[in-house]
Parts: C-alpha cells; structure tokens; sequence
C-alpha cells in the first residue's frame, strides 16, 4: 500500500516538473526571442527564422535604440524618455506612497465617521477603467497648467495610485498594534510623529510591496502618457511606440526588439531585487483587516 | 508625585452606560488598583485618565488642576501597557530615550536618565537590543524603565503583568511593590486578578457593570466587603455566603439556618452591629472566610467568639502550605481553610469551629453589608 502510493507520488512529480518546465519555457520564449533578435543584424531577422541564434553577433542595435533611433521627428534614440520616466516615476511612486501611508494611518488610527464609506470611495477609484478619467483629467491638467509636462504626467499617476496605495496601507495598518500609537501618544507623539517615528519605520514589507506595484504600474503606463504629454515630456513608454510604429523607412527589428528591452529593465531590475518582498509583504498585509 | 481626583465620571456609548459616575480621590503616594471582572469598565476608566477615551461627563483634577481637555500628550502621565507596547523598530536605549526626545529634554540629560533608569531596573545589558531579542519579563521592566524615565506625575499600568508567565509574574508583582516603595510615586493600576490587587494597592477599587462596588484598604475590601459581589470576587477562596434567618435569642441575636426540611440549625452570634437589628425576622446572607473556620480537635476548646457546628466533608484539596475543605453544610456548600496536617477523609463526619468575630451579614435583597 504504501509502496504503491510512493510509487504513484513519484510519477506524479515527474509529470508536476514537465509541466512546470513547459509552462517556463513558454513565459521564457518571448524574452528569449527578444534577446537573441536585438543582437542579430537586419538581415538576419529578415532572411532566417526567429528562433536561431545569431551568426554574426552585434550590439549596434541597442546602442542605435538607445541614442541616435528615430523617435517621432527628432533623431534622439529612447535616452531623454528613458530620463523623462524616471523623473515621472520616482516623485510619483515616493508621493503616493507617502499619501497612502498618511490615508492608512488616518483610516485606522482614528475611526471618524464615514471612515469605512470614505475607504470604500477610494477603494472603488481602482476600479475606474482609464479611458473615463481622460477628458476630466485634460481639463483638469489645463486649469492648473500642467498639460504636456512631466509634472502634469507626475500628478496623473498620483491621483489614479492614491486607491491602491490607501488599500495596502490601510490593510496593513488596521492589524497594526494599537497599544504602540497609544503609547507613543501618551509619549508625547504628534499626528506626524506617530507617523514618521512609530508607522512608518515598521512599514517596511508594505512600503516595499506598494513601490514595486507603482514603479511597475506608472513605468508601463501608456495611455495617460500618450495623451497628456508631449515631445519633451514623453515617457518610455509612448517613446517606444513612437519608435516601432514611425512610418518613414524600413523597420529595424533589431532595433525594435533592444528598445523594447532597454524599456523593461527597469521593472526587472526592481523585481529581482525586491520580488522576495513583494510576496512577503502581499501575505503580510492580507493577513488581517 | 501627585493627587488625582476623578469627580462624577460618566461614559456611555449611545444608550450603553460603560461608566456611572465614578468618583475617587487619589492621595500624594496612593496605589490604587482597579479591579473587576472583564467588562467592568477599568480599562476604559484608566483610558480616560490617560487621555485615550474622553467621558461622557464628569471632571479629572491632577494635582488640583483640570485635566479632563488635555490630550494624553499634555497630561504628564506615563502608561505600562499588557502587551509592552515596545517599539519594535528601536533599541531599548532609544525606547526609553522616546518620550523624553518627544518632549525635547536635553541630550546630555537624556542619556543620563537613561543610565539611571537603566541601572535600576538592571537592563543595562539590554540597551542595544530590539525588543524582538527579549524575554517577556525583560521587556516588561523595559516598558517600565521607559514610564519611568520621564519622571511624570501619575503612573497608569495596565495589566502589566497578563502576559508574563505564573512564576515571573510573582516576581515582577514584587518589583512593582518594591519601586512605588521606593519611588513614593501615584500608580493607578488595573487588573482582573484580585490576589494583584491585594498584594499591590494601598487601596483598592472594586468595580462590576461599570459601576464602582467599593473603594477601600486591601483590609477593609477583603474583611468588609461592601456587598455579596465583592464578597465573592476578593479572595481566593471566595468567601462563603449562606442564606440564613436571623432570629433573637434571648437578648443575643442568632442565626438559623435551614435547608430543606431539616430543622434548623441554630449559631448564637456574637455583638453585632446595631443595624442587624432591623433586620430581626428576615433573611439575610452570612459571610464568613475560609480561613475562619477550625477543627474541632480533642481538648481544643471554644474562644469567645467561636461556635461549633458539625458538617460532612465532601472534597479535600491540599496546596501545600494549607488544605481547603469543602463541606456540605446543610446542603450549602461551605469552604474551609485548615492546616496542611489536617487528617480528614472525605465523606466524613467533623466538628469544626467557626470564629464569628469576622462574620459580615448581608442584606437577602440589596446585597449590600449590613454595617
């Protein structure tokens, strides 16, 4: 009995790792794919087929994609977007994670009423589909000057985090020990000192979950950034479309598929580094409230 | 150190009273502790004396002057939580360094406090450590350490020794003595646990249903409680309480106690207050402690205010230092202290004599002490 079932749990593996072999290889094959294509010359991807390696290895392609690409009119490469994605995503990450963190420590700390209809508004703000916002928000962004800048994109993504930030903080703070804000009251803590010397620096899987979920989310982010920015304020994103889709010329495939890279290493970087948190801090901010 | 005075305090949550006007005084140096079982409004009354929860009505003086507007922060009052509440992101040094850096004392003054408290409650070993590194008992003197630090005017502890485990809690209960002792400091303290109240206070607050029962010395709590409730709640074990008749008998007074069809059986009292008077002819509820009762040994003879009565043992539970012997007391379930050597079989028959000097009466309807 118990030989048949070992037996049985055997082949059971073997089929569990074919399976998950298969499933890794196939989430593998498209960066596989990009990879061995961006280092491949022109004629290589036109005349063979995707799949091989190169036979004359090059890496023009992604300096090409990186400097001297064609990005709409101007000659630039994706250099000054890749720059301009940077300075969108890291005041938009830090500032809506500080205001999520502000909203989850009022949200629990100080059960006001309509507390619980307040967090269900803006819980139901991350379910609102983009395209409904545009409008709203391009007459918003000209009211306060801010259409077509870097700024203007920075206070976009604000806005449209703050639902999600709130949640993760909120979650995590409701199963926050009340004792230790009541303490450090009794201590003399303010409003901001309860904050920023007792919540916060215990935060730290929650801050990491919510800054992986916003870098990811506002780098990858298309829509707003086509349509509230302009040349100069141009994120990667739209950057990179303006590159696979320009008109004039043959299209460089080589080219394409290094600026698509070079547009997702940022993310990859940030969940290599941090993705053991990321789940580390998803579980820990389920586990209660 | 300081006076606290909570005048008429109220607290309800919509309908619901949680508090019905409590007011005690608080002398310069007093332990009081507020005990009750759970739901009796302690927490929330010590809630209100940090400042956590505002009453509903009713005022707090501390050292004469208003305190009830002021947040917790402006109160000068320093709490020991059940759960520590040590924050876990800081070094023993920086918890107990926190409220004096909130309230911006001087660095060179800080560390020095720091140092002082340190050596008293002997964690100066700990001061690097997270809290996370501790054992329960060396997080409870860090919590302490860092109420202290402070030097405030009133100390709140609450149930600060829940957590610990039987043995350190004994120990710790001690150390919580020896420091108001030493300190001469005003501690407000709560516990469900009334052998803490007993041994801590200097007096003692019994509260039920949000309602104060008694405020009293250990010694007048648990030698004339108030009513049948703190009767039962102070001591360990419970004090018996017997229905029973009070009659006149002659010119004394007795009481007859009768269970069922049996006849009764008669205890002549000794002086008793003269409000026992009005209560001639009714039914009243006799209270009598454990450790008033003794057996009858050969040649042992009667005190003055002794009285023998005869009762079948039903259940022997040494401890050690004593026995407790529960009898069956004409139907009434009756227990007794005794010494550790005592050679009783349960399902026999004894005679015992019961010390009435102690004996407390209440009223068959209030409850409440006949004094």
């Amino acid at each position: 009995m118990a030989d048949h079932r070992s037996q049985g749990f055997g082949a059971d593996r073997i089929l569990l790792y074919a399976v998950l072999l298969c499933l890794a290889l196939l989430f593998l094959l498209p960066v596989y794919v990009m990879v061995v294509n961006s280092v491949k010359p022109l004629d290589e991807i036109r005349g063979g087929n995707l799949m091989a390696l190169p036979v004359v290895w090059t890496i023009e392609p992604w300096l090409t994609a990186w400097s001297t690409a064609q990005i709409g009119v101007q000659p630039t490469g994706l250099k000054p977007y890749f720059l301009n994605s940077f300075l969108l995503v890291v005041p938009a990450v830090a500032i809506s994670t500080l205001i999520g963190a502000l909203n989850g420590y009022i949200l629990t700390q100080f059960r006001f009423r309509g507390a619980n209809l307040l967090f269900a508004a803006m819980l139901f703000s991350v379910f609102i589909p983009f395209q409904i916002v545009l409008i709203p928000m391009a007459k918003t962004l000209g009211i306060l000057g801010l259409a077509g800048t870097v700024k203007g994109l920075i206070f976009v993504n604000v806005v449209y985090g703050i639902g999600f930030t709130t949640l993760f903080f909120r979650n995590y703070y409701a199963a926050f020990p009340i004792e230790l804000i009541r303490s450090a009251r009794i201590d003399g803590a303010d409003f901001f000192g309860v904050l920023f010397r007792i919540l916060l620096p215990s935060s730290g899987p929650i801050i990491v979950v919510t800054v992986i979920w916003q870098f990811t989310n506002i780098w990858n982010e298309f829509l707003f950034g086509a349509s509230f920015s302009d040349y100069s304020s141009f994120p990667i994103t739209v950057a990179l479309n303006n590159l696979v889709n320009s008109s004039t010329g043959v299209k460089e495939y080589n080219v394409h598929f290094a600026g698509a890279f070079i547009a997702a290493v940022p993310t990859l970087v940030v969940y290599l580094i941090s993705g053991k948190y990321f789940v580390r801090g998803l579980m820990a901010g389920s586990v209660k409230g | 150190m300081a006076t606290l005075d909570l005048i008429n305090v109220q607290k309800s949550f919509g309908p619901t009273k949680i508090l019905h006007n409590i007011s005690i005084s608080m002398a310069d140096g007093e332990f009081l502790v507020l005990v009750g079982p759970s739901g009796c409004g302690k927490s929330t009354l010590m809630n209100i004396i940090a400042g956590l929860e505002e009453p509903s009505a009713g005022e707090l003086r501390l050292d004469g002057r208003d305190i009830t507007p002021l947040p917790p922060a402006d109160r000068n009052i320093s709490m020991v939580f059940q759960s520590y509440a040590l924050y876990p992101n800081m070094t023993v040094a920086k918890n107990i360094e926190f409220p004096l850096a909130m309230r911006k004392v001087e660095k060179s003054k800080r560390a020095e406090r720091i140092k002082s408290v340190a050596r008293l409650l002997q964690i100066e070993h700990l001061l690097d450590r997270k809290p996370r590194q501790l054992s329960g008992g060396q997080r409870q003197r860090v919590a302490i350490g860092r109420a202290l630090a402070r030097e405030p005017r009133l100390y709140l502890f609450d149930e600060p020794l829940s957590n610990l485990d039987a043995q350190l809690r004994l120990d710790m209960r001690t150390e919580i003595k020896k420091l108001h002792q030493r300190l001469g400091a005003t501690i407000v303290y709560v516990t469900h646990d009334q052998i803490e109240a007993m041994t801590l206070a200097t007096r003692i607050a019994v509260m039920k249903g949000g309602v104060l029962q008694q405020l009293g010395t250990p010694y007048e709590v648990y030698n004339r409680p108030a009513n049948t409730f703190v009767a039962g709640f102070m001591g360990s074990p419970r004090m018996n309480l017997i229905k029973a008749r009070l009659v006149r008998n002659g010119s004394e007074l007795a009481l007859d106690i009768q269970t069922g069809t049996r006849p009764p059986v008669r205890i002549e009292l000794p002086d008793m207050p003269p409000a026992m008077n009005a209560h001639i002819g009714s039914e009243v509820i006799a209270g009598v402690r454990a450790e008033a009762v003794d057996l009858a040994r050969p040649g042992r003879v009667a005190g003055p205010t002794e009285r023998a009565f005869d009762a079948r043992v039903e259940v022997i539970e040494p401890t050690g230092a004593d026995t407790l012997v529960v009898l069956d007391l004409g139907g009434n379930e009756f227990t007794v202290r005794l010494g550790p050597d005592a050679s009783l079989k349960p399902g026999q028959d004894a005679r015992f004599f019961v010390d009435l000097a102690k004996l407390v009466c209440f009223d068959a309807k209030t409850e409440a002490l006949i004094a």
